[in-house]
């Protein structure tokens, strides 16, 4: 029993980057902006981070520039895309591939040297609860925010008037447009916004959950965050919900990694990834026109509950996602 | 009583924010003075000076491409004029974007109205709305039902937006406007796509806000509608203003010399028909004679079948066509009616082979059809003419030259040559405004049109069209019908869906009507008015054709 609590706050830490990361490109992607660039993003992160907290000693001076570094890179994104009207998938590609490149040559000097951490800091008496305790509260500082950010993401973007703003946003700007919003400064600030979140997820791996920086140290977590994003329907619940999944079997593989010693050690690294894959297919397949088809000849006691289970799971993107906005 | 008592609470409102009673009624009188936009080479708008007085209904007629829409968008600040003035209340104003508009109390419900479909009603109100119109989601809640209540909206607060219908969403956007302060409301095209009772609703709503001292100004291209409504009207044409602050009523005839200038009025009455002018015996269409008509049928039972349709039943979404029985000889032209979705368009989807039925059968030129794929329908000669031109129709950043080389037979190469000739031909006898390589997206709508059924090739023995003449200027739709004419003298027959009932009136040997499924049985042109047919597709009379 005790096991199983300190494996479910052990899944909760692991996720804590990937949260950052998500919510930063939901942010982005809400408001229309598909920032591509994340795994690049990431890597410059925690590069940087690690360095400026390795200089100077100090973490949180570490997260700020991982910020910085994520705004920056969301900035140039936003120049290209929104104001120079290019391709947002191009530019956060080519974006994507810059970051990972840069980051192994800019880091080189510091790989494998041993550098400061988030201190460990379990709350008081709350931490000692049976059970509770040991899964929520003995954790890091930053993992605690990343417990507070997702709530905090769903209230403002579904129950504050900046929210409904960004959805309009992502679904049709020209309506937000027809209400006086300035659109292209909107998605500027969601998406610089957003990529500051997503830079202090590389933060939170260099320096929290693994410590420290090696080559390609967090090479494909910005295409999971991006995938967990579509699989979540763009809704920071399920997004979460998707990272906290993503952590659990990442967690699952590496424990039976030790009881399965005949199998390869690859297939564990890759199996998460391979199972993101199959529940993403899953539920695009779940809700293509065919399936719905499929449902409607049914019969009537099965149409109902399926149906609502089906209209739950397929959600549509962002109407306007990845276009750009002229002004008429 | 009503009217008086919204009057008294719009003053005390607008008192509150503005306390300045007395100027509100003499407010938001809008003048534009030599107001030009240019797009291109193209003068949307040419120097138009114009004053709309305030608390009345002003109509601004024109035909398609007159520019009447550039200048309600320059007025509520979508467009930036490139030279003239614009004034409210006498003051010049600068207008950065439709959001500086809103604010000096203009507000623009556009055809399509500019919502976010993914919203509530209630959210789409609340959002980027000024924090004084809606201090809280409550009130939003608050004045969206009050206000649907007294203009006799049916507006509920949690439907969301994509589930409504066009009507109810220019409802939504005329309460959302209105409580951001709008004093000047601009509706353009606004019956387009709603049905005859929410026009008449909207009209009521309309009358009562400026009875209330708003402004309404009123676009359209349809005259009944202008007369019904509006106490002036003002008339574009090509760019300029030709009629200006007439006062209603005017003659007819008179404004529509002034929108089509002399040329169409004296040439034909379909001009007058598509204008949605009513009349007792349109000039330019051949009166049926009962006695014909009955010849004709008889006729049909020899002359051969394009289509025919056993016990047909077939279902998309959520509409289902039921045991449709039907037979379409050759050169006739058959208009379907009904409001959207009714069941006429999985008819057409079934003539062309785009859909496969559920049960019954399917025979082209006596050939049984059913089950065979869409491209053997092509090869029988059968065509389809789909609403949505750019979506469904044609590649808009391909020319007229490459859409011939898409219909060359399968092989490794395009012959060039053989596909500019075909193009060249095309644009002379469709008189097509493009060159072979002009991609079609440059063109008109009128021209993309022609362009599309240009493509349909001579040996085409049945062409199914979705409102093939939709979003058309007059001139525009006369020419198209006179090209389907022209095909089916040859012997191809056409089936058509169209939403404008003069339309099927003026063009149709026989009439379906399709109400909620239903289809009924063929009905001779000559046997419906305008109002009887308005009757059958709101059900009232209805029969489903015996089977």
């Amino acid at each position: 029993m005790n096991q199983l609590a300190i494996d479910l706050g052990a899944v909760l830490a692991a996720a804590a980057p990937l949260i950052f990361a998500t919510m930063g490109a939901l942010l982005s992607e809400r408001s229309g902006v598909i920032n591509l660039s994340l795994d690049g993003t990431i890597m410059l992160g925690a590069m940087g981070g690690f360095t400026v907290a390795l200089v100077t000693n100090n973490v949180p001076l570490g997260f700020g520039a991982a910020a910085l570094i994520g705004a920056a890179i969301a900035l140039i994104l936003c120049i290209l895309s929104l104001t120079l009207g290019q391709s947002q998938t191009a530019v956060g590609f080519v974006l994507a591939l810059l970051g990972i490149e840069l980051s192994s040559f800019l880091g080189a000097p510091v790989v494998r040297v041993p550098g400061p951490s988030v201190p460990f800091l379990p709350i008081p008496l709350l931490a000692d609860l049976p059970i509770v305790g040991v899964i929520f509260f003995r954790h890091n500082l930053l993992i605690y925010l990343s417990f507070l950010l997702v709530p905090f993401i769903w209230w403002m973007l579904f129950h504050t008037r900046v929210g409904l703003t960004v959805r309009a946003l992502g679904e049709r700007p020209a309506a937000a447009f027809a209400r006086g919003v300035p659109v292209t400064r909107m998605r500027y600030l969601m998406c610089i916004l957003g990529g500051a979140l997503v830079g202090i997820a590389g933060a939170a791996y260099s320096l929290d959950l693994r410590q420290g920086w090696s080559y390609r140290h967090t090479f494909g977590m910005g295409w999971i965050a991006l995938a967990i994003v579509i699989f979540g329907g763009w809704r920071p619940w399920r997004v979460a919900f998707g990272c906290y999944l993503f952590a659990a079997l990442e967690i699952v593989a590496l424990r039976s990694q030790r009881t399965m010693a005949g199998v390869p050690t690859q297939v564990f690294q890759v199996a998460p990834f391979v199972l993101m894959i199959l529940v993403l297919a899953l539920v695009n397949l779940v809700s293509s026109p065919q399936a719905l088809r499929r449902i409607a000849s049914l019969p009537p006691t099965l149409r109902g509950p399926v149906g609502m289970l089906v209209a739950r799971l397929a959600v549509a993107a962002p109407a306007a996602l990845g276009q750009r906005f002229e002004r008429p | 009583m009503e009217a008086n008592y919204v009057a008294v609470e719009q003053v005390g409102n607008v008192g509150l924010l503005d306390r300045n009673v007395s100027s509100f009624w003499d407010v938001m009188e809008i003048a534009v003075t030599n107001l030009t936009k240019t797009f291109g080479s193209l003068r949307a708008n040419d120097g138009l000076s114009l004053r709309f007085a305030s608390g009345k209904i002003h109509g601004v007629l024109g035909e398609n491409g007159a520019g009447k829409s550039t200048l309600m968008k320059l007025v509520s600040g979508f467009l930036q004029p490139d030279a003239g003035q614009l004034a409210f209340d006498g003051q010049p104003v600068r207008l950065r974007g439709p959001g500086d508009a809103l604010q000096a109390g203009v507000g623009m419900v556009h055809q399509d109205p500019l919502d976010v479909p993914g919203f509530t009603a209630l959210e789409n109100l609340l959002c980027a709305a000024p924090r004084r119109a809606f201090p809280s989601r409550a009130m939003a809640r608050t004045t969206l039902t009050t206000m649907a209540q007294r203009l006799g909206f049916t507006l509920a607060p949690d439907t969301p937006v994509g589930a409504m219908t066009v009507g109810q969403r220019q409802q939504l956007e005329i309460v959302r406007l209105l409580a951001c302060g709008a004093r000047t409301l601009i509706l353009d095209e606004p019956t387009t796509g709603i049905t005859a009772a929410q026009a008449q609703a909207l009209f009521e709503a309309l009358r009562q806000l400026a009875a209330d001292g708003n402004t309404v100004l009123f676009v359209s291209h349809k005259l009944d509608e202008v007369a019904a409504l509006c106490d002036t009207v003002s008339v574009l044409r090509t760019g300029q203003l030709v009629g200006e602050q007439l006062p209603m009523p005017q003659p007819q005839q008179r404004l529509l010399e002034l929108m089509f200038g002399e040329r169409i009025v004296k040439t034909s009455g379909q001009a007058l028909l598509l204008a949605g002018v009513t009349v007792d015996e349109p000039p330019g269409v051949p009166v049926v004679q009962p006695g014909q008509d009955e010849r004709s049928s008889e006729a049909s039972l020899t002359t051969p079948l394009v289509w025919q349709l056993e016990q047909v039943t077939a279902r998309e979404g959520m509409v289902r066509l039921r045991n449709v029985d039907l037979r379409i000889p050759q050169g006739r032209v058959i208009g379907l009616a009904g409001l959207d979705g009714s069941g006429q368009q999985i008819l057409l989807r079934l003539l062309a082979g785009r859909l496969h039925p559920d049960s019954g059968r399917i025979l082209v030129n006596g050939v049984d059809m059913t089950r065979t794929r869409t491209r053997a329908y092509r090869e029988a000669g059968i065509e389809y003419l789909p609403a949505d031109r750019m979506r469904d129709g044609i590649v808009g950043a391909l020319s007229l030259t490459d859409h011939f080389a898409l219909l060359q037979p399968t092989g490794l190469t395009v012959d060039r040559q053989v596909a500019v000739q075909a193009a060249r031909e095309a644009i002379a006898a469709y008189e097509i405004k493009a060159t072979p390589i002009t991609p079609l997206i440059a063109l008109s709508g009128g021209n993309q049109q022609r362009a599309m059924l240009a493509l349909v090739p001579d040996a085409c023995r049945g062409l199914a069209c979705e409102q093939p003449t939709r979003g058309l200027d007059v001139a525009s739709a006369q020419g198209i019908w006179q090209r389907l004419q022209a095909r089916c003298a040859t012997g191809c027959s056409v089936v058509f869906a169209s939403a404008d009932l003069d339309e099927l009136l003026a063009y149709s040997d026989e009439i379906l009507v399709f109400f909620a499924g239903e289809m009924s049985a063929p009905l001779p042109r000559a046997t419906l008015t305008g109002a009887r047919l308005a009757e059958l597709i709101g059900g009232v009379g209805f029969e489903r054709s015996a089977s």
